[in-house]
């Protein structure tokens, strides 16, 4: 292989593993914005119509649910993304 | 042994905790001191930042401010926690990759400009000062109050504190001493809440008791709607903001949460890009440990409060609490002003309801209430709740050090963050480029001092403007550096030029609609009402319109401008990838 074709290669898995990134980060900020914003305030009425023990459904979700699910959005990603560092070959030592 | 006796021995037993911390950890070269050598394992770091992040804000004030925004409180929970997200997958592990010691540094450096770095840094100083200011005068509240010591002696001993751990130790000292003032701070924060829950609804667990029913019958939630619609209050689970307010807030919140310097630095001082990521997650649970206890604290007080004052059917006379019948904690807190009482109608009765509510108004006026007689500041109801609770004392003193901790913490954070943009952004990068590491340390220690001493000015004579400083800082860490990092690590095509006019079109037009409203330095030009708002959007909320307008001046510009050049291009592939973080320690 030569040098150029080398450099071409490691580009394009550079690429690829910017991609990955991406599309990872998009699946937890779509999912981070419909807990939030979509659950807790922009769909909170329509919500509060479910009970939830002594929980209004939307209040919960403003008020505790999101934050769980903010939780857990950041521990999914870190593992994942540690993988997709692996996959790539761009995981540090 | 009485209370004021057992909240210095608690006190104090603190103080001693962090000093002892201080003395093992004192920062040998400006690695150390700015961001603790980069040795700092995740979990630890994790909990520093729950310590840096939660501020006498965060203690005292926001379940108070839940209690009586009910649902719109919500701004605050989401907002101040959401931005963690934001945080772990869009700045914190590539700014650890790019490795270097300050926000202002990544901005120089990706912006290719010295002009970017000093906006960066006039945007640092001016936040990070008017956040400290609040955790001053949240350190005077707590003295005033509990060690029934002048607010300027309290001052004076919390600067001292301060001043020890935070200009010997650096980040490092600062690093460990939070992880002790973040076990301080938690403990005295559940601990109340936990009793609380347990009387009210037998369930020890206050996030679960909220949604529990209460001992006496009727879900908490259900009682509490009932009790303060009763008079005149919206709903506890309602709220009164409109939806696109509420929006906005928590945007700005979130963004600015994600754009604050003081916490974006912590995640320099673990060793791995990979730790980064993580981190931010241990960060987010030990905060949420107290941002989901917050509403629980919020719900119990405003019942606690509420059945206290009221205690019976609404328009019944006697269902009125007799004012020489009123209980200790009330005229405790009397005495620092904080809580009001002003018979109006002279019938020795407290009257405690909503006055606003023109059509409870005229019901009210029929049972010959003349207008609301009780007015009580939203800090107190953390902090007097376990006296309305009827704790025992020490949980009260813990309190106290829970508080102090909350305050201190944060304080130390925004000081280190503020001298080492100083030394190292503006005396090394700027004016004096040619200092040696030893003469920027003493540089940075000489910083952080002259940091504390306005920081203790601001807290003596606060500003009368303290909660509208908060909506200040947020706005402009959301409007001008979290777009500026953001564009700077998933954007190419960003150019200095498009940088520049995008953060300084943020600040502007934030900082402008905040002054137009709130009049800080000015009288106001327009009433802070709804009806005057941009589309419904409070001075709180309009950061998020401020970093909508620097996202779109920014990439309108860079289109009319030069690319940026090759290196930059190469930085910033680099720090898209997390192989050879570790390279960094030295350079």
């Amino acid at each position: 292989m030569t040098a150029n074709s080398a450099d071409s290669a490691r580009a394009t898995q550079r690429n690829s593993y910017w991609q990955a990134s991406l599309r990872l980060i998009m699946l937890c900020l779509v999912i981070w914005f419909v807990v939030s914003y979509g659950f807790g305030i922009l769909l909170v009425d329509q919500l509060n119509a479910i009970n939830l023990g002594g929980f209004k459904l939307g209040f919960w979700f403003a008020q505790q649910g999101s934050i769980y699910v903010f939780v857990a959005l950041i521990f999914f990603y870190a593992m994942r993304m540690n993988v997709i560092d692996r996959q790539h070959g761009v995981h540090e030592d | 042994m009485d209370l004021k006796t057992l909240t210095y021995l608690v006190v104090g037993a603190s103080f001693a905790l962090y000093f002892g911390i201080a003395l093992y950890t004192t920062a040998r070269s400006t690695g150390d001191f700015y961001v603790a050598g980069k040795g700092v394992h995740p979990v630890v770091n994790g909990m520093a930042t729950a310590a840096d992040w939660m501020s006498a804000a965060s203690f005292i004030s926001m379940a108070g401010l839940i209690a009586f925004l009910g649902y719109g409180g919500s701004v605050y929970l989401m907002g101040w926690t959401g931005g963690y997200v934001l945080l772990a997958m869009l700045l914190a592990p590539y700014l650890r990759k790019y490795g270097k010691f300050t926000v202002p540094e990544f901005i120089g450096d990706r912006y290719y400009s010295k002009a970017a770095r000093l906006v960066a840094v006039v945007c640092l100083i001016f936040i990070s000062f008017t956040y400290v200011a609040g955790q001053m005068r949240g350190v005077g509240i707590v003295f005033s109050r509990f060690m029934e010591v002048s607010v300027e002696t309290g001052l004076i001993v919390g600067m001292g504190i301060v001043f020890v751990y935070a200009v010997l130790g650096g980040m490092k000292g600062i690093t460990y001493t939070q992880v002790a003032q973040y076990v301080v701070l938690i403990s005295a924060y559940t601990v109340p809440a936990v009793f609380i829950a347990f009387n009210l609804t037998g369930n020890p667990v206050p996030q679960v008791a909220m949604g529990s029913e209460l001992t006496s019958g009727g879900y908490m939630l259900d009682r509490l709607n009932t009790l303060v619609t009763d008079l005149g209050f919206a709903a506890y689970t309602d709220g009164n903001k409109t939806t696109i307010d509420i929006f906005c807030i928590t945007l700005v919140l979130m963004a600015g949460t994600a754009g604050l310097p003081h916490v974006i630095v912590r995640f320099f001082t673990v060793p791995k890009v990979r730790d980064a990521r993580s981190s931010t997650g241990w960060a987010l649970v030990f905060i949420a440990l107290l941002y989901t206890v917050a509403p629980a604290v919020g719900a119990m007080a405003r019942y606690n409060l509420t059945t206290t004052i009221q205690n019976g059917d609404v328009g019944v006379a006697t269902a009125n609490l007799e004012y020489e019948q009123r209980p200790e904690w009330f005229k405790r807190w009397e005495k620092t002003g904080l809580l009001a009482f002003q018979d109006k109608n002279g019938d020795g009765r407290i009257q405690y309801y909503n006055d606003k509510n023109p059509q409870f108004v005229e019901k009210a006026s029929a049972w010959g209430w003349k207008g609301n007689e009780l007015t009580v500041n939203n800090d107190i109801m953390v902090l007097a709740n376990p006296e309305i609770a009827n704790l025992p004392n020490w949980v009260i003193a813990l309190v106290a050090a829970g508080g102090i901790a909350a305050a201190l913490s944060t304080a130390a954070g925004l000081l280190l963050v503020i001298s080492s943009s100083i030394s190292h952004d503006l005396m090394k990068g700027a004016l004096t480029p040619n200092i040696t590491e030893k003469q920027e340390l003493t540089a940075g220690r000489l910083a952080a001092a002259v940091a504390i001493l306005i920081a203790g000015y601001l807290g003596w004579n606060p500003p009368a403007f303290v909660a509208q400083v908060v909506a200040f800082a947020f706005g402009l860490a959301a409007a001008s550096l979290f777009p500026a990092i953001l564009m700077g690590i998933f954007s190419r095509t960003v150019t200095r030029e498009g940088a520049i006019a995008g953060m300084l079109t943020g600040l502007i037009f934030t900082m402008g609609y905040i002054l137009y409203f709130k009049g800080i330095f000015i009288a106001p030009l327009a009433a802070d009402v709804p009806a005057n708002w941009m589309l419904g959007i409070s001075p709180e909320g309009i950061g998020s319109v401020g970093m909508l307008l620097n996202f779109l001046v920014a990439f309108a510009v860079s289109k009319m401008t030069a690319a940026p050049p090759r290196d930059v291009q190469e930085l910033i592939e680099t720090i898209r990838l997390p192989a050879g973080a570790g390279s960094a320690h030295s350079h």
